[in-house]
């Protein structure tokens, strides 16, 4: 029975990000002392490995968001978070993938509300296996920190007894099941 | 203090206007709520219109809007979600993005419907749309439901219900004065 280790090589081919097996998600600090959590639901991420040279690169629709709650969804679509009416796309293109043992690390340029800023990602790459459907996937799963204050991302309220409503601090993370095309 | 209603009915027998009468009844006396009627007259929104001079009746919704304190919209539901005309206001008021009329305004949303929901998806995407504009939306909700029933006069006849309208207001009113403190905080 073949089996699917975590691996750190990079597969040839162009890899699409099956948008039902993947997510894109943030986590932040919320009234000091919990964790809120929440994504996109529409995006899309390639890795093309043609030529010796991967890159990753991917788009998120801003409008997207997807929260628990219409009223905070309308807030993170607002000007003082991500501003979805003028600038719709958060957009991830990498400058450098290597391997540091057993980890994938991903250097990039990650553009949020037109403010493109340097991060790096870093995680894990599996497979390539082949699908129920006959064609070879692999998965990927990176995360990052940046302050989203970066990013023109400013709101914050204080609170009563001290501390901010959010924390600046934003851990973005993707885990994706990628497909190799044809 | 002034705030605005704006009913999402354009129905002469409105339950959305008569609930925003009810939300008259309960503010308290340093404050004003006046309830636009123009909302009728706002046509569709349309990019190559929105020059200057925007149409007579969309300036009018902005100025209203413009020039109040705080906007309290009550609002239908038709095919879960806020009518087509509210919508249309929003988005003529939502403009010029992202310095508009609604821009840290605070808004609150109730709504009525003949149904047993009270409209409360409606009321639910209303919050989206503002708070997508840039205003400072409120997170309250009030459905009112069974609304042919609802009323004795221009009040709401069950006492949690009207309780619920005069909290709101209250909390519509207070957000005027917290407004100032966020965007100060968000501009340091």
């Amino acid at each position: 029975m073949a089996t699917v280790t975590q691996q750190t090589a990079i597969p040839t081919g162009i890899w699409k990000s099956d948008p039902v097996h993947s997510s894109v998600g943030f986590a932040v600090k919320h009234m000091v002392v919990g964790t809120f959590r929440g994504g996109f639901t529409d995006f899309g991420v390639t890795l093309d490995n043609t030529d010796g040279e991967p890159r990753l690169y991917g788009a998120v629709h801003v409008p997207s968001v997807d929260v628990r709650d219409e009223t905070l969804k309308g807030h993170l679509l607002a000007p003082d978070f991500l501003d979805g009416e003028r600038t719709p796309e958060i957009i991830f293109t990498s400058t450098g993938i290597r391997s540091e043992g057993d980890e994938l690390v991903v250097d990039g340029e990650l553009t949020i509300k037109d403010t493109t800023k340097s991060v790096q990602a870093r995680g894990t790459i599996v497979g390539p296996t082949e699908s129920l459907g006959g064609d070879e996937r692999i998965g990927i799963d990176l995360s990052t920190t940046v302050d989203r204050r970066d990013f023109g991302l400013n709101w914050n309220a204080k609170l009563p007894k001290g501390g901010l409503a959010v924390e600046n601090a934003v851990t973005l993370t993707v885990r994706l099941e990628l497909a190799k095309e044809e | 203090m002034r705030l605005l209603g704006i009913s999402g009915s354009l129905r002469r027998d409105s339950h959305n206007t008569r609930l925003l009468r009810a939300a008259a009844q309960v503010v308290p006396a340093s404050a004003e709520l006046e309830v636009f009627d123009g909302l009728k007259e706002v046509p569709p929104y349309d990019e190559d219109d929105d020059v200057d001079p925007v149409p007579a009746a969309a300036q009018r919704l902005r100025d209203a809007i413009a020039d109040a304190d705080a906007i309290l919209i009550a609002t239908p539901e038709y095919n879960s979600s806020l009518p087509g005309q509210l919508k249309n206001a929003l988005d003529w008021a939502s403009r010029p993005f992202p310095d508009n009329a609604l821009r840290n305004k605070p808004v609150a949303v109730i709504g009525a419907s003949t149904g047993m929901f009270g409209a409360v998806w409606a009321q639910a995407e209303a919050r989206k749309v503002l708070g997508a504009t840039g205003a400072r939306v409120v997170d309250v909700e009030l459905p009112v439901p069974h609304a042919e029933a609802a009323f004795a006069g221009d009040r709401l006849a069950d006492a949690q219900l009207h309780e619920g309208l005069a909290r709101i207001v209250d909390e519509l009113i207070g957000a005027t004065r917290t407004t100032t403190e966020l965007v100060e905080l968000a501009a340091a």
